[in-house]
Formats: C-alpha cells, sequence, structure tokens
C-alpha cells in the first residue's frame, strides 16, 4: 500500500535548486524605482526548493493516483464514462487543425470549416434535427443557450408572459438552475411509481404559461418515456417548446431520434456519448441543436457553404449571439467527428445496443443482492438502492467506498433524489463481460459483508492511500492551501 | 428518530413552533437524519416576504443540496446567523436549531400542518 504523500513544500530544503542561469548581462536595477512600494513584497516568496529529479518524481507520482478510464472500471451513472479511444487524439493533432488560428482568413482554413459544416450535419442526422451551433463549452453551458434561444423565440412571438419551464423531479439539477439562470421559473412534476413522468401530474401544471419542459429521454433512472409523443402533444399544444437534454443519448443513439419525438432543441454532451474525454481529461463540448423555426435564434456565426468554398455567416439578427469565444472547443470537435466517422451509421447502433445490453446484464445480476429501484428493461444505466444494507447499518456512502478497495470508481450515489439510498450505475458499451463479471463479484462481496461483517464496509476504504475522509468537515472547514508555520 | 410534542410538522419535514405571533421553523430529526451532515445554509434576508410552501432557503449536506420551504407565509423576522459557522447544529439538535422566525400573517395556514402524531405516522409510511 502506498503512504500519504508529503507536499511538495515539504520536501523543500533551503537553498535547493533545480536550475541554474547563466550570468546576467543586464544592470542591475533598484525595483522601488519602477514600482510602488505597497506593491512590493518584504520577504521573499515560500517556494518550494527542490532538485529537478525530486519535482519530477513528486509529479510523476501523483498523476499515477488518477483514476481514470484507462486505469480501471468506472461505472459513473449518468456520465457515459466510455474508453475514449486514442486514434481520436491523434486525428486532432493533426497540424491543419493544431496550426491553424481562429483569427486566420476563412480561405486558409476552409478544412476546419469543412469538418464544422460536416458535424453539424452528422448531428442533426443523428438526432432528427434542422441545425447545430458548437459553440457551448460544456452541457449545462448547452442548456442555457438553447433556454435562450427559447426565451427569444417566445420573446419574437409576443408570449413574454410564457415564463414557467416543467422539469421532472428525477431531472439532472443543472436543468432548474439553467433554466433560473434564463430567468424561468422552474415549475418541477412528479415522477410516477414506474419512475416515468406522470402524465396526470403533468397534466396540472402545464398552462398558457409554460414556455417549456426539459426533459432527458431516457430519463435519469435510466428508462425511457414511453409517452413522450403524448407528454409533446400537451406542452405543444400550450405553444410551449420541448428540450432535450443529451446527457442520455447514448442508448438510443441510431435507434430513435429526439427531432421525431418532438423536441425542439437539444444539446449533446460530445465528452459523454461521442467518445471525447470527460471532466479532467480535457475540456468538453455542448453543441446545441434546433429545428427549422429555430436556427435563426441559434448563436453566430454559422458555417454555411457557397459552391465549393465555406464561410462564416454572421448575418444572423435574430441570433442570440455568440455565448463563446470563436467557434467552442474546436478541438474536442475534431475528436468527436472521427469518433461519429470510425464508427460509421452501424457502429454508432452497435454503440447503443451493446451499451442496453451491459447494463441489463449489470441489473440482472445484482438486483438479488441489492434492492432495485424499477424492475424492468432499462436503458443505458439502472438504479440500485442500498435500503437493504442500510437496515444493517451500512449506508450507501459505505458500499461506495468500499468499492474503492477494489480499483473500481463508485457509481454516483445519492441521485436520483427520488431513490433512497441510490447506486446509479452506468458500465457503457466499451467494458468487456469479464470486467463486468468482475464487477458483479465485487458488489456481491459487498452485500455479503454488509450482512456479516458491517464494520468492514463503514469503515472502508482499507487500501487506499488515505482512509476514510472527513468529508463534512472538509466542506465546513476547507483548508484550501498550504500555509507555512512561520 | 425523535419527534417534539406540541409543535407543527410539515410532509417535506420542517417543523414550526409558535411563539406569541412568530413562527420559528427548522428542519426535523427525520430530516437532518437523511439529509446527512450539513456543511452549508442559506438563508432569507430580514424583512423578505413569502407565501406559504414557497422555497426560501437552502440546506447543503455532503450528500445533497435541498430547499427549504417556509411553512407558513408571511414576513421573514429573523434568520438564524449562528447556522452560517455552525451549520452541524441541525445535526446535533435539530429542534433546538431555529432557521428562521417568521411574522405569522394567516394562523388558520397552521391547519395545514401536521401534529407531532400524525407525523410520526407519515414518517413511517415514507420509510416503506
Amino acid at each position: 500500500m502506498r503512504k500519504e504523500k508529503d507536499l511538495i513544500f515539504e520536501m523543500s530544503k533551503p537553498g535547493r535548486v533545480a536550475f541554474s542561469l547563466p550570468q546576467d548581462e543586464l544592470e542591475e536595477i533598484d525595483l522601488t524605482d519602477e514600482i510602488p512600494a505597497k506593491y512590493l513584497r518584504d520577504e521573499d516568496p515560500e517556494l518550494p526548493e527542490v532538485s529537478e529529479l525530486e519535482a519530477v518524481r513528486h509529479f510523476t507520482e501523483l498523476s499515477t493516483r488518477n483514476h481514470g478510464v484507462d486505469s480501471g472500471f468506472y461505472p459513473l451513472g449518468s456520465c457515459t464514462m466510455k474508453y475514449n479511444a486514442k486514434v481520436n487524439e491523434d486525428v486532432a493533432r493533426l497540424a491543419g487543425f493544431t496550426a491553424t488560428h481562429p483569427l486566420q482568413d476563412e480561405k486558409m482554413v476552409q478544412g476546419n470549416l469543412e469538418l464544422l459544416y460536416q458535424m453539424d450535419q452528422m448531428l442533426s442526422e443523428i438526432t432528427g434535427m434542422d441545425r447545430f451551433n458548437m459553440q457551448p463549452a460544456a452541457g449545462a453551458h448547452g442548456e442555457l443557450t438553447g433556454l435562450m434561444i427559447m426565451k427569444a423565440y417566445h420573446k419574437q412571438n409576443g408570449n413574454e408572459d410564457k415564463n414557467e419551464i416543467i422539469v421532472p423531479d428525477s431531472a439532472h439539477g443543472t436543468n432548474p438552475a439553467s433554466a433560473s439562470m434564463v430567468g424561468f421559473k422552474v415549475v418541477e412534476v412528479e415522477s410516477n411509481k414506474e419512475g416515468l413522468v406522470d402524465l396526470a401530474a403533468l397534466k396540472e401544471v402545464v398552462s398558457d404559461k409554460t414556455a417549456g419542459l426539459m426533459l432527458t429521454n431516457p430519463n435519469t433512472v435510466g428508462l425511457f418515456e414511453e409517452d413522450i409523443l403524448e407528454i409533446a402533444e400537451l406542452i405543444h399544444d400550450e405553444g410551449g417548446l420541448l428540450y432535450y437534454d443529451g446527457a442520455n443519448l447514448n442508448p438510443i443513439m441510431g435507434q430513435v431520434r429526439p427531432g421525431d419525438m418532438g423536441f425542439d432543441v437539444i444539446h449533446l454532451n460530445l465528452h459523454k456519448t461521442f467518445g471525447t474525454p470527460h471532466g479532467g481529461g480535457g475540456p468538453g463540448s455542448g453543441p446545441v441543436g434546433v429545428k427549422e423555426e429555430l436556427v435563426k435564434y441559434l448563436p453566430k456565426p454559422l458555417v454555411e457553404k457557397d459552391g465549393a468554398e465555406y464561410y462564416f455567416d454572421y448575418d444572423l439578427p435574430d441570433s442570440i449571439g455568440k455565448v463563446r469565444s470563436y467557434y467552442g472547443n474546436f478541438g474536442v470537435v475534431v475528436k468527436a467527428y472521427a469518433y461519429i466517422l470510425a464508427l460509421g451509421a452501424e457502429g454508432i447502433k452497435q454503440v447503443s445496443e451493446d451499451s442496453v445490453l451491459n447494463a441489463n446484464y449489470l441489473k440482472e445480476q445484482l438486483k438479488e443482492h441489492y434492492a432495485l429501484a424499477y424492475d424492468r428493461i432499462c436503458k443505458h444505466e439502472f438504479v440500485l438502492s442500498g435500503k437493504k444494507q442500510k437496515k444493517n447499518g451500512v449506508k450507501t456512502l459505505d458500499i461506495a467506498k468500499r468499492l474503492l478497495d477494489f480499483g473500481v470508481h463508485p457509481p454516483t450515489i445519492y441521485f436520483p433524489l427520488i431513490v433512497d439510498e441510490a447506486l446509479m450505475i452506468e458500465p457503457t458499451e466499451t467494458e468487456t463481460v469479464e470486467t463486468l463479471d468482475q464487477f458483479i463479484e465485487t458488489m456481491i462481496q459487498i452485500a455479503r459483508e454488509a450482512e456479516e461483517e458491517p464494520e468492514k464496509v463503514q469503515q472502508a476504504p482499507h487500501n487506499t492511500v488515505v482512509g476514510r475522509l472527513d468529508e463534512a468537515t472538509a466542506a465546513r472547514k476547507p483548508k484550501l492551501r498550504w500555509k507555512s508555520e512561520k | 428518530m425523535e419527534i417534539k410534542e406540541g409543535i407543527f410538522y410539515t410532509e417535506s419535514h420542517e417543523w414550526v413552533k409558535v411563539e406569541d405571533n412568530t413562527a420559528y421553523i427548522g428542519i426535523t430529526d427525520f430530516a437532518q437524519d437523511a439529509l446527512g451532515e450539513i456543511v452549508f445554509v442559506e438563508l432569507p434576508m430580514e424583512g423578505e416576504e413569502f407565501a406559504q410552501k414557497e422555497a426560501i432557503g437552502v440546506i447543503e449536506s455532503v450528500k445533497a443540496v435541498s430547499d427549504l420551504y417556509v411553512p407558513v407565509g408571511g414576513e421573514i423576522l429573523e434568520s438564524n446567523e449562528d447556522l452560517y459557522d455552525a451549520p452541524e447544529e441541525l445535526n446535533n439538535a435539530p429542534y433546538e436549531s431555529w432557521m428562521i422566525a417568521v411574522d405569522l400573517a394567516d394562523e388558520s395556514q397552521l391547519d395545514d400542518l401536521m401534529s407531532a402524531e400524525e407525523y410520526e405516522n407519515f414518517c413511517k409510511e415514507e420509510e416503506e
């Protein structure tokens, strides 16, 4: 087992350096002549003094402590932590992409524009929308952009009193947050016992004030909203719009299309569904797509084609404007483009089928040992409840911590809020059956421990660099940086 | 789980204690247990007015962020600012740690709330 590590500040020895500078040829100046005294420090900063090798070893060792998809199983529900193929990284590093500048003349970057144009078409084809803009830098940014478009649409149609956005109680927290940011009032609608939007409850909250409904389909508990056509009709009949949160597109990609379900606005998470790195592995990308009647509100510019030439169209007077500098996280779009082309139409279908197969395999094997929130065929993810184990004093948090001992990143826990002691598991399509079997075995072992030796689970993790962290004190009294004892 | 006699309860697990015309509001033992260790609270400003059941504050625990709903409408007389520095008091002593004091505008709204006995039954059902 590895030990807890000293901070680089704690390794410091006075006078030890990792550099040697040549003799200064310039004349020395008196800083106090150049900079007002109040901006000058009285003492030297306490920077760590270490050798080059110590610095290299320190950071190399730290880097091995990351857990990523490349190092182990990562069934983090709702996050689609699939393998990010390295070939896509190679493609994004081609000099034709990396050595261009966003302010370069359009004629010199025709390839880049062509890629953006084709990406727009491919994403439109996959989702059943008419146009996409790649500017939003992540999912929640895409939501914000989509909601701004909805607001602009209602405003231009003289329906400014449409100020309510309906959000299911199982939704990602970003949905109500984004709606509030845009100035909408959030109206929550309950889920029924099957984990789906309750139609009767929805009918009660839909009114002439309804600006729209935000929904993921499959929803946050991994179930397909079967009444989606009826839901869409309800909202559209009141003049509202349907927003599709693309967080859960993975299991339906190539099978059904949000556009055909009646959705008007959508954002995608390229860093979930389209195989680009997630979280700390790289920036995200949350393209926003819309149906024809909303195209004019999209952020500008859009890439257009005139004969054989591509150009940026800024002549969009109704556009909500720019939501990010330049054209979004272009490098991420390149990786996702490579991902789509590598898979092709058949491959995309296989992705969704395998993601559903893997999730259902895990669900069926685990439901004997853990309470299953909704016992029916799921899509890409499913929600277990730790309530059986809780009776023995073992909480879902303990189960998650115990998983660390087995080198597995724990599933999403305590979300969605509508399931008590929730464990939300999403294996993705890129895992082999052997990996899934190993996870099943581990989960069964933890369930057995919860019954026979609960302290072992309650005190986990045991094999990690540090044991159970005191998260409450860390949040209440955070120590955000190293402070010298001086 | 502790349920105190003589105060009112809501389905969203707040308690209400009425003294003269002031309603003191906090969260129940059931609520603090379900939330886990509470690390942050956000409370309304004195003088703000709210309708019954409106979300007026935020409670953040290591597990989740939840809204605080006001069980009875009225003007905020005071927020318990001690909780900003010591949110753990909501875990340690939920019934001693009132969060907001509301000027009770409409006494009949108390009729919408549950008694200790009714709340106990309600929690039992929730557990199942």
